[in-house]
């Protein structure tokens, strides 16, 4: 089972759909015992950094994923969720859960794209580009796939930890974190047929890790 | 890049599209799943569908259908008409649609954009808004006037001072119709999406006009539209989507290839 992390930060059933209609079983869930059973751990968010990392601290849920991460089992971070996973976030002035080193970043107003002023939030399909560092997350996708995206703002690792990159007027990473800790800027579950094969690979990992 | 979005329409009333669409084989499909599905499958970007359901008591058929098609399609899909308050939003999107669309409602209660973006993000709520080529004047700077009731009542507000209005309330985007070129397949009226696109910092979307591919590629162009909106030219069979964003793409337009 992969628990889908539920901390109040926005609508969490669109990732159940997409796992429920890949057949993979999953339970969008905030109760500690059942994120212990839990094979894979996906961490999804839509909101603001601030108010779910204050919900992750009331509820302990920030120290039990520390924790099942520190034990080797499998996270995806999704959107939020990836911002969170880092050390701190300027949103709000968040402090994140530190599992991967870096900081988030707002895009810079000023920046263009053919010529035009960029809006922001960054909405809609963008190519993730060079995910050798993230082969297994991206097994049987091709090259320059696209992905739905919409966020303000983009994460910054430690350079180890950048897997992959978008172009929005600046190159950001889109994919971050490493082998069994990843975490993807875009949403998988709103990403079409490269989404879907990116979350199955995700619980192919999650069933051979154990 | 950011790829410029290929966005089809879907109009249901009562559950049923309002007109069968013809896909190969020439069978008609009346239900909005099966046709939304066939163009996910095919590689539309997003769709929106536009529930004309006249009766209140029916409005829970469309939920039902927003539920059908967010357990099928894994794109982004938004849901308009009917939509009046926040509590109309909370229900369409926890049955699974991405974004509400308000257009009629919004003119009549601009804060209606603010209470919905302060509940669920700015990202889930669209404004549609149809406008009018009139005579600039005072009231009417920008020569386009913003009118509802598919244009048959007029507001007196400027368009281009609404988009600005619905912007600051907390729209998270924009899909602009144009009255004038709706129906008429000669494309989209690209001086008032620029217009708009130009004075707002949130993506526009060009609605009203495309006959073919070449007026999407104006659109995201000269238009400076991030997505346009398509109907009848996919509908009917006289294009596909994949056939239309090849061509785009051929002019160098950024769009989604791979699904």
């Amino acid at each position: 089972m992969i628990a889908i992390v539920d901390y109040e930060a926005g609508n969490l059933t669109s990732v159940k759909r997409a796992l429920d209609y890949l057949d993979i079983p999953c339970r969008i869930t905030g109760d500690a015992e059942t994120i212990r059973e839990a094979r894979g751990i996906i961490f999804p968010g839509v909101g603001a950094a601030g108010q779910a990392m204050r919900t992750l601290r009331r509820t302990g849920l920030d120290d039990l994923l520390r924790e099942r991460v520190e034990r080797s089992v499998p996270l995806l971070g999704i959107c939020l969720g990836s911002q969170i996973l880092l050390q701190s976030t300027p949103e709000n002035d968040a402090t994140g859960l530190g599992l991967i080193p870096g900081h988030c970043q707002r895009f810079d107003p000023d920046l263009t794209e053919g010529g035009l002023p960029i809006n922001i939030p960054h909405m809609g399909w963008n190519a993730v580009i060079g995910t050798e560092d993230a082969s297994t997350l991206f097994a049987g996708i091709e090259a320059g796939a696209e992905f739905y995206f919409v966020h303000a703002y983009y994460p910054v690792p430690d350079s180890p930890y950048w897997l992959a990159s978008t172009e929005y007027g600046t190159r950001f990473c889109s994919v971050l974190g490493r082998e069994g800790l990843w975490a993807v800027q875009f949403h998988p579950e709103k990403s079409g047929r490269p989404g879907l094969t990116l979350l199955d690979n995700f619980n192919t990992y999650c069933l051979e890790a154990r | 890049m950011l790829c410029k979005r290929v966005i089809p329409c879907l109009d249901v009333r009562d559950g049923r599209l309002t007109k069968g669409i013809k896909f190969e084989g020439n069978v008609d499909i009346g239900d909005p799943v099966t046709t939304a599905r066939a163009y996910y499958e095919q590689g539309a970007d997003e769709i929106v569908f536009y529930d004309i359901t006249a009766s209140h008591e029916r409005r829970d058929i469309m939920l039902d259908v927003v539920d059908r098609v967010a357990s099928q399609i894994f794109i982004p899909f938004s849901v308009g008409g009917g939509i009046r308050s926040v509590e109309d939003m909370r229900a369409v999107l926890l049955s699974g649609a991405e974004k509400i669309s308000i257009n009629s409602p919004a003119v009549k209660d601009p804060d209606l954009i603010r209470r919905g973006a302060e509940a669920f993000g700015s990202q889930c709520v669209v404004l549609g808004m149809d406008v009018l080529r009139v005579e600039p004047t005072g009231d009417i700077p920008s020569g386009y006037e913003v009118v509802i009731h598919g244009g048959r009542k007029r507001m007196g507000m400027d368009a281009l001072e609404w988009a600005r209005e619905a912007e600051r309330l907390g729209a998270g985007e924009i899909c602009l119709n144009s009255i004038d070129a709706d129906g008429t397949k000669d494309g989209y009226e690209l001086t008032v999406t620029a217009m708009v696109a130009d004075a707002v910092g949130i993506p526009v979307i060009a609605s009203g006009g495309a006959g073919n591919p070449q007026h999407m590629v104006e659109a995201a162009t000269t238009g400076h539209a991030s997505a346009a909106l398509i109907a009848s030219i996919v509908h009917y069979g006289d294009y596909t989507i994949p056939g239309i964003k090849e061509e785009m793409r051929r002019e160098g337009v950024p769009v989604r290839m791979s699904w």
